[in-house]
């Protein structure tokens, strides 16, 4: 095997593991800027990728080949409003916010199982009947070398979800709102005295990860999984959140971190074909992403600041 | 009228109350009879001694994954951790029991102690972690809880066993089976790690409570500038409060492993036996009376609702969400206050 076509094999799986986790991970992001953290991601995920599989399923024949982007919309929007709960929960009722995240996470899943059972009366979904294809970007694919990397047999949602890391990299860093968000998760009562009203700053940014992990959920579950059960996102949410612990709260960091995941999650399934990692047992790959996350908090690449305020319910008037 | 102490009782009690309200309009909004579906609960629950004795035979890992999470709540550490805690504990106290050959009096204890041991390795690490470069444990613990996953399924079919999905069944002399309590219920799974539960939480209260240890552990929860300004080392006892709560979660695992299977599998996902104990802590206000009767709530639901498709036809998925709605309403504490407080103020 060339090492060109090792480049072949790893690099486009990298990028279709990583697509999900990016977006979860910009959710992440958000969410935590504005001083709330968010455990549920998991749960937001596992939402978005119960809403995605069943839209897709209830309308593929209606909606045709636009049925998966219109599934992710659905998808994002349900996501949104289930995120409300942990908003309500850890903005307003003062709630301990990993408490929260944690009783989101049993919620999407009852919700998700229950739901499961009611309407297609066994432990899961069929399989969806329009997933995600990949495609070959036209022109682009023509391109010697680079073409056949990085444009062709690929899934559009990977485009995006580096398209959508830049935006919210210029939303956060180069809009008024941006600013606002990231002064609410650093110093609320400054951001208070400055006319910002930071509770709905914090409900908006948590809608955004709800919206944003919904999106990576169904993502994952048009592209990746193809149905829904208790075993369709285990730990990506999770991975999403390290990812956005490890890029250091930062939207290109998140995506970078994102992407190294994916490469690692794609080792783990890719590597028994390669030439120098087959002799690596599948274990060590398995478990790679996760050590490694442990070893960046410890600090070995370098100590990251958490925004000063997250974690911290917002009491008016207290000093 | 409302003393704090009747408003901390009143909380969790609330909370329950609104969970299965909750639960019932659920059940009423996809026409399901809500009186139905908990009379099936509770007879599957308390129906007859087997029920009873399973639902007893599922509260016991939950008492010790409870107490995990409240001993490490208690010195102001959250451990989301004890699902990988309980996975080595699991795993550790199988090995022990099928590799070694000893008279029960040994090698009974040795396989409990080493499951024991595991967990308090695994809460070793974030712990260690926490007190000397200053992580957050609660990331920590959630990749730990992965390795614990991946690593014991692949030690269970590479090292354990020859590319088998199943360990052995563990020797007699490690069981925790008791024919006594068996016989008792019908021939249910019930097994003497109940015992050994209870006694944890007696552990814990005396340890919490009664000890200087204890004490400094507590103290070093409230307030940690506080506990260091009087001389106590926060980094010793952050270790240490970590070290015991994993070592409740390991002991968990072993119950599983000693008690009710007996042997270890290759698992495709979590057990959730670690996720339940948060509910279990939480609950439970961390103190040790409270997460017995939390677990033994949660046993009864989880078991229960086993019955729930067979005589009402409600998907078992519904105790599911019951749980984590009461888990929302402990954590939204403040609102229930608030009310409380509003409720005895107007009541003047």
């Amino acid at each position: 095997m060339s090492f060109f076509e090792i480049l072949q094999s790893i690099i486009p799986q990298a990028l279709f593991f990583a697509s999900p986790l990016i977006f979860t991970a910009l959710g992440g992001v958000f969410s935590e800027r504005s001083g709330v953290i968010n455990i549920g991601l998991e749960g937001l995920m596992i939402m978005g990728a119960f809403v995605g599989v069943v839209f897709n399923l209830a309308f593929y024949d209606t909606f045709g080949a636009a049925t998966p982007w219109i599934s992710i919309i659905a998808a994002m929007v349900v996501s949104a409003i289930f995120a409300l709960v942990h908003a309500v929960a850890s903005i307003t009722f003062r709630a301990d916010q990993v408490v929260s995240g944690v009783a989101i996470n049993f919620l999407a899943l009852g919700i998700g199982l229950f739901l499961t059972k009611q309407w297609y009366d066994k432990g899961q979904t069929d399989m969806v009947e329009r997933p995600f294809y990949t495609t070959n970007i036209p022109g682009l694919s023509k391109i010697p070398v680079i073409g056949d990397l990085f444009f062709s047999n690929m899934y559009i949602t990977s485009y995006v979800a580096i398209a959508l890391a830049c935006l919210v990299w210029f939303i956060l860093f180069k809009t008024p709102f941006g600013l606002r968000l990231r002064s609410v998760g650093e110093h609320p009562m400054a951001a208070d005295t400055n006319g910002i009203n930071v509770y709905s700053m914090r409900y908006v940014a948590v809608m955004l990860s709800g919206a944003l992990g919904g999106l990576g959920g169904s993502v994952y579950a048009l592209t990746i999984a193809l149905n829904f059960s208790h075993a369709t996102i285990v730990g990506q949410g999770f991975m999403s959140l390290a990812a956005v612990i490890f890029g250091k709260w930062h939207p290109l960091g998140a995506l970078g971190a994102a992407l190294f995941f994916g490469f690692a999650q794609s080792l783990s399934i890719v590597g028994p074909s390669l030439p120098l990692l087959s002799e690596v047992p599948s274990i060590f790959l398995l478990i790679a992403p996760y050590v490694l996350t442990i070893l960046a908090l410890a600090g070995f690449i370098g100590r990251a600041e958490a925004p000063k305020a997250l974690g911290e319910p917002y009491v008016k008037g207290n000093r | 009228m409302f003393s704090n102490r009747t408003v901390n009782i009143l909380i969790p009690i609330i909370s329950v109350l609104l969970g299965l309200i909750f639960g019932a309009v659920i059940m009423l909004a996809f026409g399901y009879n809500p009186i139905k579906g908990y009379g099936a609960l509770w007879s599957g629950a308390f129906g007859d001694l087997y029920f009873f004795g399973e639902t007893l035979r599922q509260v016991t890992p939950y008492i010790l994954s409870g107490l995990a999470v409240a001993f490490a709540l208690r010195s102001g550490l959250l451990n989301i951790g004890v699902e990988g805690q309980v996975f080595v504990g699991w795993l550790a106290s199988v090995w022990v029991g099928v590799t070694f050959d000893f008279p029960m009096i040994i090698h009974l204890p040795l396989a409990v102690l080493a499951g024991a041991c595991a967990g308090a390795f695994w809460g070793f690490i974030p712990g260690i972690l926490k007190a000397k470069l200053g992580v957050h444990e609660v990331i920590v613990t959630i990749m730990m809880n992965y390795i614990a996953l991946y690593s014991s399924n692949s030690l269970v079919r590479n090292v354990i066993t020859d590319g088998e999905d199943q360990t052995e069944h563990i020797k007699a002399s490690a069981s925790l089976a008791s024919d006594w309590l068996a016989g008792m219920t019908y021939f249910s799974r019930l097994h003497y790690g109940i015992l050994i539960a209870l006694f944890m939480a007696a552990v814990m209260w005396f340890v919490l409570n009664k000890t200087t240890t204890g004490f400094e552990l507590r103290s070093v929860g409230f307030n940690q500038n506080a506990s260091k300004y009087a001389g106590m080392s926060v980094s010793r006892n952050i270790v240490l409060a970590m070290v015991i709560s994993g070592a409740f979660a390991g002991l968990a695992g072993t119950m599983e492993g000693l008690g009710t299977f007996g042997y270890m599998s290759v698992k495709s996902g979590f057990t959730n036996i670690g996720f339940d104990g948060i509910a279990v802590a939480l609950l439970g206000a961390n103190s040790a009376v409270g997460v017995v009767l939390a677990a033994l709530l949660f046993g009864t639901l989880k078991i229960g609702a086993l019955n729930m498709p067979t005589e009402a036809g409600v998907p078992t998925e519904l105790v599911e969400i019951v749980i984590a709605l009461i888990i929302f309403f402990v954590a939204s504490s403040y609102v229930i206050r608030w009310a409380i407080l509003r409720f005895k103020k107007e009541g003047k």
